[in-house]
């Protein structure tokens, strides 16, 4: 029978290496950075469509993170996603009149939000509201104008249209020919 | 012909009151035990006793059982994920499963093979010899100085090593993605972080491993405490402690699991 202390010391040992491995999952398996989340402003959105959007869903600039979504609802009267942003402090030099845009990682991949800056001298601070907003490309919407087009026009491609549908239109249609 | 009807209806009687008088039992036992004042100068190094005792010894099998598991989710996932071009999301494929499931069902199924059927045999085998009875011919509550402690220790122990079995399970993998079959070890880590959530899947994985320690303890506890003071007694009990634990386990696994992903 081990005396009292050394047991103490063994079960001392074990919560010890319990508490370590919850930390390393907390901060290496599961990357939470939300104990200490980054002091930062909120501005706020207005879109259409937001696609697949979700809270918490990363902001970028130039493809580098500055921020994340904070929360998503609806305007009752507009009927437009209102989705406010809350940008790191670091960035505090953004001009009013950028644009945002909300884009697909990869073919497949989650929704996030891009902003691309304009060569305003005022900058977005507590509570902006961006006015330059682009909506989310729905997959199946792209699918069914592609279709629509080629029911259209046969397999001639549309020469008019200059949305990104007309390359693959013409894709497809080559293709088919 | 009527008799018969007759009888296997009281039969289905009498199984549903005897299970229905067990569980009585059973809830009393743990009510006993937990609604008490307790006895902080007495009780603690009991508890840390038992900490020690099934907590402590336990690591052994839970490591090794852990690094391996985590190798080889890794290893089926590497062959089945690089079909489709995806063998950078073996990270989260091993991160989700073992945070999520693995972790906390293996590691109670292991603790109740471990340490439940030696809480059961230990407790049987002290009232077969009596010694219950002595305790409290000496007025010393058996509950109090037996019971209770083995309760805590478990309870306490479960969580902790099913914590140190996601981690060593997601190094076990780490090994065989990242060391042997030769993947970035920046994707590994960075797809892990990005869609593992702390709070949706670490953090209810051990609230399932608080509620499966629990389980598994109270059945150990409770069968040993009422075996049938035999030798065959004792063996049963033993058997039954491992039997019920594992059905436990995985039936409320189900339901935890319904329930979060359900959003409670």
């Amino acid at each position: 029978m081990l005396s009292q202390r050394t047991i103490d010391t063994f079960v001392g040992l074990f919560l010890l290496a319990a508490i370590g491995a919850l930390l390393v999952l907390a901060f290496k398996v599961s990357g939470l950075t939300s104990f200490f989340k980054p002091a930062g402003y909120v501005v706020t959105a207005q879109f259409d469509d937001i696609g697949q959007l979700k809270v918490r869903s990363p902001v970028k600039m130039g493809g580098v993170l500055i921020g994340e979504i904070s929360s998503i609802s609806l305007d009752p009267t507009s009927f437009k996603a209102v989705v406010t942003l809350n940008i790191d402090k670091k960035f505090d030099a953004i001009p009013d009149d950028s644009s945002i845009t909300i884009l697909t990682a990869g073919l497949l991949g989650d929704n996030y939000v891009a902003i691309t800056p304009m060569y305003s001298q005022t900058y977005l601070k507590q509570g902006s509201n961006i006015q330059d907003t682009h909506s989310a490309m729905i997959l199946e919407k792209l699918i069914g104008q592609l279709i629509y087009k080629l029911g259209n026009s046969g397999a001639t491609p549309a020469a008019t249209t200059t949305t990104t549908t007309t390359d693959a239109t013409n894709k497809v249609g080559a293709k088919h020919e | 012909m009527i008799t018969c009807i007759i009888n296997s209806i009281t039969a289905l009687g009498r199984f549903g009151i005897d299970t229905l008088q067990e569980l009585g039992k059973a809830g009393t036992l743990l009510f006993r035990v937990v609604f008490r004042l307790p006895d902080v100068r007495k009780g603690f190094p009991l508890v840390m006793q038992q900490v020690y005792a099934e907590g402590v010894l336990s690591l052994l099998i839970i490591i090794v059982s852990g690094v391996f598991i985590g190798m080889v989710v890794a290893l089926q996932g590497y062959h089945t994920l690089v079909k489709f071009g995806a063998a950078q999301q073996l990270g989260p494929l091993v991160a989700l499963s073992v945070t999520r499931e693995l972790g906390p069902v293996v590691t109670a199924l292991l603790f109740a093979g471990r340490a439940g059927s030696a809480i059961t045999a230990e407790i049987g085998l002290m009232k077969a010899t009596d010694q219950l009875s002595s305790m409290e011919m000496m007025a010393v509550d058996p509950l109090q100085r037996v019971i209770s402690p083995r309760l805590w220790g478990g309870f306490i122990s479960m969580p902790l090593l099913t914590i140190i079995f996601n981690l060593v399970a997601i190094y076990g993998a780490y090994l065989v993605g990242v060391k042997w079959l030769g993947l970035d070890a920046g994707a590994f880590w960075s797809n892990m972080q990005s869609s593992v959530d702390f709070h949706s899947d670490v953090m209810n994985g051990i609230i399932k491993s608080v509620v499966f320690g629990l389980v598994v303890i109270w059945i150990s506890v409770y069968q040993g405490y009422e075996t049938a003071p035999t030798s065959a007694g004792i063996a049963g009990a033993t058997t039954r402690t491992v039997v019920y634990s594992s059905l436990a386990i995985l039936g409320l696994d189900f339901v935890l699991t319904a329930m979060m992903i359900g959003g409670w």
